[in-house]
């Protein structure tokens, strides 16, 4: 006897495969959209307002170190056990991750540049869409890898509050009926989203960035900077002061 | 009834406070869960960090590694190695170890990168040997940064301890998962508060070791 195949979704899902994984990409990718849309203009204010950014990084900080779990549960009380609940922490994490690599690649910006720019006769607005704003996008990018890959990563933290999981619901099912199958499907389908998501960023990158080596010390140089994400600036800032 | 009401009522229950499934046992079962985990991972991490970053070798293998990592999802990798390994510690200590083993790698090899090589050269001008410079100088130079990425790892491994508990064991997720299956709003809630206190406590912990194990030199005279 054949047990059920390995894409075939246990019925109490009501969706499909395909269904399940645009679901996921939904959840996870509408909440780092808009922390983006919300960053941009946050961290552009930081830059402009220095004394603002080392309160707003500490805020940054302890909001991140809410867990996902948590939130989600303090959330139940307002917005019911939906998707919405499982999106606005994860809007709130990507915020939080963007915000300082928005600040950082701005930053990144060497004085003669923006002096050079000046003297080419570019206004504040023009210097900001032309200059500043390509010259911080590997930060940017490096910024959303990390929102991307942990959003995904916690939608499926969902499940446990009531089947909000998307590909996470596997995982419930899973356990229910007995079939490994459907976790493993739920970690291989997860994983291999995340990374294809990763790829797409790094080739934006590259298409944004033309002047950029393809890979060494400023792909490495993001990478540490994607991982210490947001706590360790404040210490790097700490430490600079 | 609003959520602060709940928190209340949790932890003034005195039913919560002792035995099996008291607080402090929970408490105390989360801490050990993470602490192994995080000790694990920076048994295997620290090391291979430091040294390739004292070389300054490898460093593209190691974002690879850690890029590799964090596309896995803990609560999925939790309930497949329950499935391949049954009911015990280590299907929980491998999703928790792959989740802190990214940040400890990176910011320990970056670390040692980003030495200012000027006290290096000039340490080494004094006579001092390889060892001598590593443990007095560069070790110290890197400390900010290496306890960074410690930090990062402990506080997601904190938070992403509480799925344990869907798998039958321990820690404060035992509150959240139990009171969700019971319906128990006020012990869900309770059990939320605690882990995100502890998660919060992690960057007053790792902020202390900083204050004391930091030279005051590289922290900047304050």
């Amino acid at each position: 006897m054949s047990g059920p195949g390995f894409f075939d979704i246990p019925s109490d899902l009501q969706n499909s495969y395909l269904g399940l994984v645009g679901l996921h990409v939904e959840e996870a990718l509408i909440p780092v959209a808009i922390g983006l849309a919300v960053a941009l203009p946050l961290g552009q204010l930081c830059v402009r307002f220095s004394w603002l950014y080392p309160p707003v990084l500490w805020i940054t900080t302890v909001l991140y170190a809410i867990p996902s779990l948590a939130f989600f549960i303090f959330l139940i009380d307002y917005t019911g056990a939906t998707r919405t609940t499982v999106m606005i922490p994860l809007t709130v994490y990507s915020l939080v991750l963007l915000v300082p690599a928005f600040v950082d690649g701005v930053r990144s910006v060497p004085q003669e540049t923006l002096s050079a720019a000046k003297a080419m006769g570019f206004g504040p607005v023009q210097r900001y869409l032309k200059v500043q704003l390509p010259i911080a996008v590997p930060a940017i990018i490096a910024g959303l890898r990390v929102a991307v890959a942990s959003s995904i990563s916690l939608v499926s933290i969902g499940a446990l509050i009531g089947n909000q999981g998307a590909l996470g619901n596997l995982l419930q099912d899973a356990i229910l009926y007995h079939r490994s199958n459907l976790a493993l499907n739920s970690v291989l389908t997860t994983a291999v989203l995340a990374v294809l998501l990763d790829i797409a960023l790094v080739l934006l990158r590259m298409a944004l960035t033309p002047w950029m080596p393809r890979s060494g010390r400023a792909a490495r140089r993001a990478a540490r900077d994607a991982a210490v994400e947001p706590a360790g600036r404040a210490a790097l800032e700490d430490a600079s002061v | 009834m609003s959520i602060f009401q709940f928190i209340s009522d949790f932890f003034r229950d005195s039913a919560h406070w002792h035995g099996q499934d008291g607080i402090p046992h929970r408490v105390l079962e989360h801490l050990g869960y993470s602490f192994m985990a995080l000790g694990i991972a920076a048994g295997l991490a620290l090391p291979v960090g430091l040294v390739t970053g004292h070389t300054g070798r490898g460093g593209n293998a190691l974002a690879l590694i850690a890029t590799a990592a964090r596309a896995l999802p803990s609560y999925g990798l939790l309930v497949l190695m329950f499935f391949w390994l049954g009911i015990g510690l280590t299907p929980v200590m491998i999703p928790l170890v792959a989740l802190a083993v990214p940040p400890i790698l990176l910011t320990s090899y970056e670390a040692m990168r980003t030495v200012d090589p000027a006290p290096v050269d000039a340490a080494r001008g004094m006579g001092m040997g390889p060892a001598a410079v590593l443990f007095q100088v560069e070790l110290p130079v890197a400390l900010p940064l290496i306890l960074s990425g410690l930090r990062s790892a402990a506080i997601q491994v904190v938070s992403t301890t509480a799925i344990a508990a869907t798998v039958s064991l321990g820690g404060l997720g035992r509150f959240v998962i139990d009171g969700l299956y019971q319906r128990n709003y006020e012990t869900v809630v309770g059990g939320a508060t605690l882990i995100a206190g502890l998660a919060l406590a992690m960057i007053a912990l790792f902020w202390l070791v900083g204050r004391v194990a930091v030279s005051p030199g590289v922290r900047g005279g304050r």
